[in-house]
């Protein structure tokens, strides 16, 4: 099965990053996460992947992005090879076109929120990487907390932080790991609210993995991943 | 690699980043301490060393000594001021001293212009004892007490040498050139060199030792040495404070063996306390590199990163690490300075360099593997932190700082068989603990179930059982800590005990030779009734030349070593006695029995036996008064030297040399207060020389002392490293221990129920520790006093209590005092930094 052959960009547009035939097993006894799946996501779209704990999503995720390499199949970044290249070619491609958000947040500890946004800044040798870093802080409304560390800021604003950081780049993918598996309802719908506000500001593609149904019905694309398979949600 | 800024600029920031977050601290502490003991310790020895070799070079009247039978060639003098050394030249030879109707046979030694180089005279004069550092003028001569009292002298006096007339102008009272040979001197007279000739007795043929002294810097001494010792003629030898003193030597080789020893422990513990705490700095780096490698750094820039890192942590190390121990080796000899004689020479700063090497070389074998690691990381890890390959562990993660570790333990034990052993010893202990440990859990399970235990003592005690990786790497931190600081304090015991045994305020310090047998009864009564000691002991000694090796004529040019060629071609003393002496010990053969009197038997002394290239059971001829007696090698001795007792390099069971023509000798102590009685024995006994060695002793006595302190100064280095280890150990699990004892008290343990189970926990690890660190720490002690330093192993009790008190006491009590604010704040406090 094909999610993508229902959208009209399809016809189109080539997408920004396809799967075709994507299977991954893990482990010594060769678990099968993923089996032949297919997909293709367009530029700007924004994209929610749900399913139960343990079907795979975070795996999906990690294999779209290159943070992984599958076992079957392939990927496609701007219907280039993506998924077949080596460790470093894939980190450049990261680099220059994707960001992420992750549960649990994945800040620095030991960097102050201006420090961990300006990391990917600077390991694109980017000459003002402080400047970008301070207005990405400034537009998620931690401009007055830049110096603080990790440890001084509430889960919202890690994860804010987090956000700064992933758009700093100016990414055309946005990869967001269950972004509000750690937050409260309300700070969860604020932090949401700035991701979709901010995807639609710097015209982003959004992947969002989530259990949360309600959350990916903001997206306009739902799939449901079960049994290793997408299918339209 | 070209460095790119970026990285550089990422390292630098990481770095301080982490320093603030505490992560560093405890890393580049134990970087800094491991450096700095280092270049303290070895500072410290190549000023003491320095020092001690000047010290003995006052026995000498110089650094180093040239020796020749014939007069000693221009160029060779002229080698040595070309190096920036000072020289000075000065004959001896024997002459008879006429005075009136007396005369007596005296060893002459003529001085040149500035003698002596190093040391002192201490002569007395009309104006009474002084300490002068110039020659007799021309005319004049100084006598020793011996020669004044024999020939009747007094201040002013005139006596005939050779053909030219001489007035004492001064009792000498000590000089600074004893050394060398000391039962081969006659009286002493010294004259000014300028004067030798209108005595006219240096003839054709005559008995003359030219000596070329030279003394400065240590390293241009060396370099003289090395570019004379090729040049050396035949009858012309080198001589320094180490050849010319094996009891100097033996103390000096003591102390530098116990400073590398003292120097290994601070270094091995330094780096385990680094080993330590690089654990949770490098489980943070690797969250870095893998959010960094989200972000799409590649592979050269981690690495990039990385070496920047290293490269700058062990630049700081270093450069903090030098700085740290220059100032304390400096501050060692300041304070060590005022007990001191004189001040240490000045250190030379390349040591300085050693430290930085040190600090790369270590810190890149810790962290280097951890590049394996980041390598083979998948980015992924950002996600699936828990499913993803734990990579902080690789197998052979440990092996380039353990190879580091025993390079070093070798190098600073300056033999490969002490640092050898050292680290077999560490391995063993590892095993040891393992053991143990795995008996603990057997012995806690079992105690658990038979005694249905409950409550915090039984939380303590599952805790062991539960982490027991944890519990196991505790042990070991602690295990080897313990072991070196225990071993570095039992042979420090050991060797000060011994030193100050050997060497009692009384001991013997006149020696007595040529006492005819007749004069042996009445000398003994004598000394009893003059000292009130007891049975004063007399040594036969008989003079013979060895002149062949099994049957083999003895040809002296055909020996490499020019102290065999001395040996073989000049007399020496053999020596008979029933039983070897206290201060000998047995290397290889057995020592005759009652039965073996008489049997052509010799035992000799190794270094002896090493230069003439003599084995067990080879026969020695030896020329005695022109009669040949065939001697078989039964066994072979080491003598300790420092002890400062008669010793021989042969010696024969009873009734060998009886049919010989022989004389003896015997020791005595006298005090400075008795030094008088001496002139009453020399008058009833003109034919008996007495040789005081009561300068050479004091002069050993002080090194001693002042070693003794060194070492203790160097233990402190130790302690500090040790207590490093302990808080390392705690820094490196205090996470895991937050995060248990933080779900206790959730779960509604109390803070008296948390702090026993601590308590119960550190001090079963405590315990093993200590206990297996005495077990493996007495065995090395033994060997170490046994095979290296040769010092006679006693078992010290009280330490090892001393030990076992701080091991149970000190490690629950270190535990207790890093976890003890976390029982103060309230669990929803911490569990919202963690």
């Amino acid at each position: 099965m094909f999610p993508n052959t229902n959208n009209t960009n399809s016809l189109t547009q080539t997408p920004v990053l396809s799967a075709t035939n994507l299977g991954k097993n893990v482990g010594l006894q060769q678990l099968e996460i993923l089996a032949n799946l297919n997909l293709n996501i367009f530029t700007a779209q924004t994209v929610a992947i749900v399913g139960t704990s343990g079907a795979g999503k975070s795996t999906l995720l990690g294999l779209l992005a290159g943070l992984d390499t599958p076992t079957t199949g392939e990927v496609l970044l701007n219907n280039q090879p993506f998924s077949h290249l080596d460790e470093d070619a894939r980190a450049a491609a990261r680099g220059a076109n994707m960001g992420f958000v992750f549960q649990s947040f994945q800040l620095i500890p030991t960097m102050t929120a201006l420090q961990n946004v300006m990391l990917p800044l600077q390991i694109a040798n980017r000459d003002d990487a402080e400047i970008l870093a301070k207005d990405a802080l400034s537009s998620v409304g931690l401009a007055a907390r830049i110096t603080h560390y990790p440890k001084q800021l509430s889960g919202g604003e890690q994860q804010r932080v987090a956000i700064a950081r992933a758009f700093a780049t100016n990414p055309k993918i946005l990869f967001a790991d269950e972004p509000t598996g750690n937050l409260d309802a309300a700070t969860a719908v604020q932090i949401m609210d700035l991701i979709f506000d901010l995807n639609a500001l710097q015209h982003t593609t959004l992947v969002l993995v989530t259990h949360d149904m309600a959350l990916a019905k903001r997206c306009q694309r739902t799939l449901l991943l079960n049994g290793g398979q997408l299918h339209d949600a | 690699m070209t460095l790119n800024l970026m990285a550089l600029k990422l390292a630098w920031q990481q770095l301080l980043a982490h320093f603030k977050a505490g992560e560093l601290q405890v890393l580049l502490f134990a970087l800094v301490l491991a450096v700095a003991s280092t270049v303290a310790v070895s500072i410290f020895t190549q000023r003491v060393a320095l020092h001690l070799n000047t010290q003995g070079g006052l026995l000498l009247g110089g650094d180093m000594v040239v020796m020749s039978d014939k007069p000693i060639a221009d160029s060779y003098a002229q080698t040595a001021q070309d190096l920036g050394l000072q020289t000075t030249q000065t004959l001896e030879f024997p002459s008879m001293i006429v005075q009136g109707e007396l005369n007596q046979l005296a060893e002459i030694k003529a001085l040149g212009l500035g003698f002596p180089l190093r040391g002192d005279f201490s002569v007395r004069t009309q104006s009474g004892l002084q300490t002068i550092t110039i020659t007799p003028k021309m005319g004049e001569v100084w006598a020793e007490p011996r020669l004044m009292t024999l020939l009747d002298l007094k201040l002013g006096d005139v006596i005939d040498v050779g053909e030219a007339q001489f007035k004492i102008t001064a009792v000498l009272e000590r000089e600074p050139s004893r050394g060398g040979d000391m039962f081969s001197f006659a009286p002493r007279l010294m004259m000014n060199a300028d004067d030798v000739a209108k005595t006219k007795l240096i003839q054709f043929g005559s008995r003359v030792k030219y000596q070329l002294l030279a003394a400065g810097d240590a390293a241009k001494v060396t370099a003289f040495n090395q570019i004379l010792t090729p040049q050396l003629k035949r009858g012309e030898r080198l001589q320094d404070v180490k050849t010319a003193r094996p009891e100097i030597k033996s103390a000096l080789d003591k102390a530098e063996t116990f400073l590398g020893l003292s120097s290994m422990v601070s270094v091995t513990l330094a780096v385990i306390a680094m080993l330590l705490a690089s654990t949770p700095f490098l489980a943070m780096q690797l969250d870095t590199f893998a959010m960094l490698r989200c972000f799409g750094a590649s592979e050269k820039k981690l690495q990039q990163i990385l070496l920047t890192q290293i490269g700058l942590l062990a630049l700081i190390g270093g450069a903090l690490g030098a700085a740290l121990g220059y100032a304390l080796q400096f501050g060692l000899a300041h304070l060590a300075g005022k007990l001191f004689v004189e001040s240490l020479p000045q250190a030379s700063f390349s040591t300085v360099g050693l430290g930085f090497l040190v600090s790369f070389i270590v810190l890149f074998a810790i962290c280097w593997p951890q590049w394996w690691s980041v390598k083979r990381m998948p980015a992924i890890r950002m996600l699936q932190r828990d499913t993803a390959p734990n990579l902080t562990v690789l197998k052979w993660q440990f092996l380039p700082i353990i190879v580091v570790m025993v390079v070093l333990a070798c190098w600073q034990a300056k033999t490969l068989k002490l640092g050898l052993s050292f680290s077999l010893g560490l391995l063993v202990l590892c095993g040891l603990i393992a053991a143990c440990a795995w008996g603990l859990v057997k012995l806690i399970s079992v105690i658990k179930q038979s005694f249905n235990l409950n409550g915090a003592l039984a939380i303590g005690l599952g805790n062991v059982a539960q982490h027991l990786k944890l519990s196991l790497t505790q042990m070991v931190t602690f295990g080897v800590g313990g072991m070196a600081l225990l071993l570095l304090a039992l042979v420090q015991a050991d060797l000060l005990n011994t030193w100050q045994k050997s060497l009692p305020a009384n001991a013997p310090n006149r020696f007595v030779i040529n006492i005819q047998p007749d004069q042996v009864e009445s000398m003994s009564k004598l000394l009893q009734q003059q000292n009130q000691q007891q049975q004063a002991q007399f040594f036969p000694m008989v003079r013979g030349r060895l002149v062949a090796i099994n049957q083999k004529t003895v040809n002296p040019d055909a020996f490499e070593d020019e102290r065999a060629q001395r040996l073989a071609a000049r007399e020496f003393n053999l020596s008979m006695a029933a039983y070897m002496q206290s201060d000998n010990k047995l290397l290889q053969g057995r020592w005759w029995g009652a039965d073996d009197a008489g049997k052509p038997y010799v035992s000799l002394e190794v270094d002896i036996a090493k230069a003439l290239n003599v084995q067990l059971n080879d026969v020695l001829t030896y020329d005695i008064a022109g009669e040949k007696i065939a001697l078989t090698v039964t066994s072979i001795r080491k003598v300790e030297w420092d002890s400062m007792r008669a010793n021989f390099f042969a010696v024969t069971p009873p009734k060998v040399l009886d049919k010989f023509s022989k004389s003896y000798m015997t020791a005595f102590y006298l005090s400075q207060r008795d030094s008088n009685k001496i002139n009453g024995l020399i008058k009833t006994h003109p034919n008996l020389t007495v040789i005081d060695v009561a300068a050479i002793m004091s002069q050993v006595r002080l090194m001693m002392h002042k070693m003794g302190l060194a070492v203790g100064y160097v233990f402190l280095l130790s302690v500090l490293a040790g207590l490093a280890v302990l808080y390392a150990a705690l820094v490196a699990t205090r996470e895991s221990r937050i995060r248990e004892t933080t779900l206790m008290r959730v779960m509604g343990a109390s803070r008296a129920q948390v702090r026993t189970s601590i308590l119960v926990e550190f001090t079963c690890i405590g315990a093993v520790a200590v206990l297996v660190a005495m077990l493996i720490a007495n065995s090395l002690a033994f060997s170490l006093s046994r095979y290296f330093l040769d010092i006679q192993y006693q078992p010290n009790i009280a330490i090892n209590l001393y030990a076992l008190a701080a091991g149970l006491l000190l490690i629950p009590a270190a535990a207790w005092l890093a976890t003890r604010g976390l029982l103060n704040t309230p669990p929803k406090q911490i569990l919202n930094s963690i």
